[in-house]
């Protein structure tokens, strides 16, 4: 897939642009770069890229504008990058319609492995195979069955819609109002200690050792994310 | 409707009033005919019992005149010890109130409520004392005579013939809990004075043939039973005032009082009190000036004054009014607050003066006319004050100077018209002049002229000229018609004049009020408030004033230019200040003062005190300005309170600003750092990837180059957080979660430096959730964990638990490392520190202080300590509060 996948990069400083390109093409990636939000809405508009990285800090318009408008007529994959240390930033523009994000300073190792995993994501959108493999757990979403070691496992029905909606959304981080309004309904979005309760069930029933996760993850102060294949 | 519910404002004052009175102490008095009936050793009694009960009781004060069996009674009470005043050479033992006050017992004995206190003293009168004590919340026990009940001197006087000087209220007798009659037949009595247990034997023989007499002692035992009967009980009235709630305040029975200047006032406004308070009705003086009245000297003025205050102080509302029209004034006064019954007094006085009550009846029939007479007793001696010189006259000869050169002008410009014009228009001629005089000078002038125009135009004009004989009878009836004309005109003139003066005055007021409150009204300093106060009440009430203020520390403070010798008391304003009321100078506290202190009373809470110090005395305030001085009081005290408000949102708004100022800063700095170590260590990376791969030792540089900027970024981080959470400005974004989930993701965030370690998490499984900032709180277990993993050898055990400890959760993160250096457990969470001085581990020592800091502003704790075993332990305690329940599902 030798310069098939085409990636824009959105960002202000030159230097991470570079350093991005260089990460990117060892990825086989052909990379666009944009300086300024208007520049880079034009590139994504013309090159329909398969993947947007946006810096949240850009100088003439907010970051999360950016991500919504992308969304208007889009849905490719978003990854931000985000100098801030406040959690409120990344958790807007991730409800914008983002798929995820990296705090700066960030490994390239790490930038690379977020980006394969958006892309892969994108490669099979499509409804695909119906079951779904994470270390020895076993779903198979259309007998809304789930089995651990071959063992079947007994989740409760919102438990299930949980585990459903992460393996819809594998590899993008959801935010506790996302989860909430998807799994409770849009009555509950300030009951994020529902959230949290029935997660560290489901670590439970599924995790080798639920303290230290490797599939379901968490994101502090942001959301949660399923790991498919975690490293 | 007003019928059937109760008036819910009538029904808010009940409860105010019931609040009020919870707190208050109660007032217990007991109650005698005369001396020597038993009350103080009935007190007594009643007081060694509740002693023996437990009750915390102490002697305020006991007159045992040396009686054996109230000595005897008095043995082993507790008593506040006295306080002694100088006065005129003499050492004057008197009650300690202060004392009291900070002894602060549940109850406490005050002998002889009638009783004056020496001059110096804070109150005059010692139910003063007595009104403070009840209102810090103390129970009272007390004594007194019939006869010194205000409403009931005049009576007892006239009965024993010795006045009492020492009266009490009868409101205070009223509104007392409970009143206990210490009741002895009189002949009983006459046996206790004659075995000598009343007063020392020589002293019994003298009181004997005085007041002591059977006939005395019977009149003042039926008046005191009936006193007693007529003082209707606490608990009957309450009751009749919630069953019913029409007879709360029935209006119109409501009571009127109109006070004149003669004598006897005093009996007037006490016989008044009475009726008012038998009836339960509000009751209003009043005292109408009118031209005739306006020309009285100061000092029956001033006593006017002073019948006004007392009824005041025995409960009533008082106006002074001016009207040409005493009975219209009163009668429209009547109408306008719905009064039904009017009092007036009753004197001597000639045939064709029909009398004030007279003209009430005559013009507002519906009234109830009361009349009351008056006692001479009081007349015989106040006739001495009245002999004020009447300056009047003299200030008026001018007037009577130009009256006079007036009807000579008049004669001298006649005499040559006499042969052009009839008699007749001559006269009239004079008439204007009369006129003129009326209009211009008044009634006396006006009289003068109009004698001298009737002598002139006889003398000079009338037929046989240059003789007083009238030749012509029909002359007499112009003579007569003049002097008419000059009363009439005069009289009217008169009147006239005084209204404009009265109106005038009022204008003024009111005009400086005005002034003063837009002036106010644009003060925007203290500074600005004081000198328009000065300036305000100089001209308003010819007094010095000077503000008094809270300071940052709560204490009242001079404002502005007092100097030392007329500063004001700050004790006195202070009391002011605390009891939000008036003192010192003419007030009821400490009334021989040179200054008043007025509390300033805003809507917020009472700002301070005006201190007044008149420039005349003495210095006795009527109504009107007593109104006057308080409203400017109100007015002073909002101006204040709206600068001080001023002052506190301008230092909100400073604060916000630098606020926003640091946070903008703060951000800046966070990016402008953040960026360049992104780079550097992302093209250090990026270096391995492009082109050829690097040799290794050039790998290893790069690879070192990026480690440092990650160790840069994570100072940086540190010193942002820290900085952060010093100045307050974290915004805290609590949630109710399991600390599982945050001590997972610090276990996975500190991975890489945990590889070596072997990290053992022990959480029980039903730990509270509790609510905390999840991103903080990662940043606490990362801390510790880097922390345990950097002090302790490779291969050493790191233990995570977590247990319930009442309200607060324990949280212990422990190792069994080397353990820290005793002594410096505390020293570590301070912000530069470092456990091993000389050690070789990097790091500046922030980690620990930015773990205590986030754990405080959870409002938990953290500790560290050396565990009994070896190694560190580190204990984290949050509270547990209230979490949510999450609902089961079905």
């Amino acid at each position: 897939m030798e310069s098939s996948v085409s990636v824009v990069v959105i960002e202000d400083e030159p230097q991470i642009r570079r350093f991005l390109r260089t990460a990117l093409e060892a990825e086989g990636c052909a990379v666009a770069e944009a300086a300024t939000a208007e520049r880079g809405l034009i590139e994504a508009g013309t090159r329909k890229p398969d993947l947007v990285i946006l810096d949240l800090g850009l100088p003439d318009r907010d970051g999360v504008e950016v991500v919504r408008d992308v969304r208007t007529w889009s849905a490719v994959p978003i990854l931000i990058l985000s100098a801030r240390a406040d959690e409120t930033d990344k958790v807007a523009a991730l409800d914008a319609g983002a798929d995820d994000y990296l705090t700066k300073p960030f490994g390239i190792a790490e930038l690379q492995a977020r980006v394969r995993a958006l892309l892969r994501r994108q490669a099979r959108s499509l409804p695909g195979e119906p079951i779904v493999c994470f270390g020895d757990v076993e779903v198979d979403l259309s007998l809304r069955r789930v089995r651990r070691a071959g063992v079947e496992v007994h989740l409760t029905p919102i438990e299930y819609r949980l585990l459903a909606q992460l393996i819809t959304n594998a590899g993008r981080v959801l935010t506790h109002q996302q989860l909430l309004r998807e799994v409770w309904g849009p009555g509950h979005a300030e009951d994020s200690h529902y959230l949290r309760v029935y997660m560290t069930g489901l670590r439970r029933k599924l995790e080798a050792n639920p303290t230290l996760p490797r599939y379901l993850l968490t994101e502090s102060g942001v959301g949660y994310r399923l790991l498919l294949g975690g490293s | 409707m007003s019928d059937e519910r109760p008036d819910p404002d009538a029904l808010l004052a009940q409860l105010e009033a019931e609040h009020a009175r919870a707190q208050r102490g109660k007032l217990k008095i007991f109650f005698g005919a005369s001396p020597g009936v038993g009350k103080t050793y009935a007190m007594l009694s009643a007081a060694r019992l509740l002693v023996a009960q437990g009750v915390d009781l102490i002697v305020g004060i006991v007159e045992t005149h040396g009686r054996a069996e109230t000595v005897a009674l008095t043995q082993g009470l507790e008593i506040l010890p006295r306080r002694e005043i100088e006065y005129r050479g003499h050492t004057l033992k008197e009650f300690d109130l202060d004392a009291a006050l900070v002894r602060k017992p549940a109850l406490i004995l005050m002998d002889e409520l009638a009783h004056s206190n020496a001059p110096g003293s804070r109150h005059p009168k010692r139910w003063q004392d007595i009104e403070e004590l009840l209102a810090a919340g103390i129970d009272v026990y007390t004594t007194v005579n019939v006869q010194h009940l205000d409403s009931l001197n005049d009576v007892i006087g006239g009965i024993t013939g010795a006045r009492i000087w020492e009266t009490v209220p009868d409101k205070v007798f009223d509104s007392a809990d409970e009143v206990v009659l210490v009741d002895l037949p009189p002949d009983e009595l006459l046996q206790r004075l004659k075995e000598g247990k009343v007063y020392i034997p020589q002293q019994a023989e003298r009181a004997m043939a005085n007041f002591f007499r059977k006939g005395n002692l019977l009149a003042l035992r039926e008046i005191s039973l009936r006193r007693t009967a007529d003082r209707v009980d606490d608990d009957v009235l309450a009751y009749r005032r919630t069953q019913s709630v029409t007879a709360v305040w029935p209006t119109q029975e409501s009571l009127l009082v109109c006070i004149g200047p003669g004598p006897g006032g005093e009996k007037l406004i006490r016989n008044a009190a009475r009726v008012a308070v038998q009836g339960e009705v509000p009751w209003h003086a009043i005292y109408v000036e009118t031209p005739k009245l306006q020309r009285l000297p100061d000092a029956e003025r001033a006593h006017v004054l002073k019948m006004l205050k007392l009824a005041q102080d025995a409960g009533a509302h008082t106006a002074v009014l001016s009207g040409p029209d005493a009975a219209q004034t009163a009668i429209a006064y009547a109408q306008q607050h719905n009064l039904g019954k009017v009092m007036v007094g009753r004197d001597k006085r000639p045939f064709w003066d029909l009398g004030f009550a007279y003209h009430l009846g005559r013009q507002a029939p519906d009234l109830d006319v009361i009349q009351v007479a008056r006692s001479d007793v009081e007349g015989r001696r106040r006739s001495l004050a009245q002999s004020a010189p009447k300056s009047a006259v003299v200030v008026r000869l001018p007037a009577y100077a130009i009256a006079f050169a007036v009807v000579v002008a008049v004669t001298i410009v006649a005499t040559p018209l006499l042969n052009l014009l009839d008699l007749a228009n001559i006269v009239m001629l004079f008439l204007l002049a009369v006129f003129f005089t009326a209009v211009k000078l008044g009634r006396g002038p006006a009289l003068l002229s109009a004698f001298l125009s009737v002598a002139a135009f006889d003398f000079f004009f009338v037929p046989p000229r240059l003789s007083f004989a009238v030749s012509d009878v029909q002359y007499l009836v112009t003579f007569a018609v003049m002097l008419i004309v000059a009363v009439i005109t005069g009289q009217l003139t008169a009147g006239l004049r005084f209204q404009v003066t009265v109106a005038e005055s009022r204008e003024r007021r009111t005009q400086a009020l005005y002034e003063m409150a837009r002036e106010l009204s644009a003060a925007l300093t203290v500074e600005q408030i004081t000198e328009i106060t000065e300036r305000f009440v100089a001209q308003g009430f010819n007094a010095r004033a000077t503000l008094m203020l809270l300071d940052a520390h709560e204490h009242l403070v001079s404002i502005g230019s007092a100097t030392a010798e007329d500063a004001p008391d700050i004790g006195i304003a202070q009391w002011a200040f605390d009891h939000n009321e008036l003192a010192g100078l003419s007030t009821d506290t400490l009334p021989a003062a040179p200054i008043l202190y007025v509390p300033l009373k805003a809507p917020m809470r009472t700002r301070g005190v005006l201190a007044l110090r008149p420039l005349d005395l003495p210095w006795l305030p009527a109504p009107e300005q007593q109104r006057l001085l308080d409203t400017s009081a109100t007015l002073i005290a909002i101006a204040i309170e709206r600068v001080h408000y001023i002052t506190v949102a301008q230092d909100a708004l400073v604060h916000m600003e630098s606020e926003r100022l640091r946070n903008s800063l703060l951000s800046a700095l966070s990016h402008d750092l953040r960026t360049p170590l992104t780079v550097l260590a992302g093209l250090a990376e990026s270096l391995t990837l492009v082109g050829p791969s690097l040799p290794k030792a050039q790998a290893e540089i790069a690879q070192a180059i990026r480690e440092e900027a990650l160790r840069t970024n994570a100072l940086v981080n540190n010193l942002l957080d820290m900085a952060r959470l010093e100045t307050g400005s974290v915004k805290l974004r609590r949630e109710w979660q399991p600390l599982e989930e945050v001590i997972g993701v610090a276990l996975q965030a500190r991975a890489n430096v945990l590889a070596h370690h072997a990290v053992r998490v022990d959480l029980p499984a039903d730990l509270p959730l509790l609510e905390f900032d999840a991103v903080l709180m990662e940043r606490v277990f990362c801390n510790l964990l880097e922390n345990a993993a950097k002090y302790t050898p490779a291969g050493s055990r790191i233990e995570i638990s977590a247990r319930r400890d009442g309200d607060r959760v324990e949280i212990v993160v422990a190792d069994n490392g080397p353990g820290l250096p005793v002594g410096k457990e505390e020293a570590l969470f301070e912000k530069f520190a470092r456990g091993h001085e000389e050690s070789a581990v990097s790091g500046v020592g922030l980690g620990l202080a930015i773990v205590r800091a986030i754990v405080e502003v959870h409002r938990g704790s953290v500790r560290a300590e050396n565990r009994p075993e070896g190694g560190t332990r580190f204990v984290i305690l949050l509270p547990v509060g209230e979490p949510p329940t999450v609902p089961e599902e079905v």
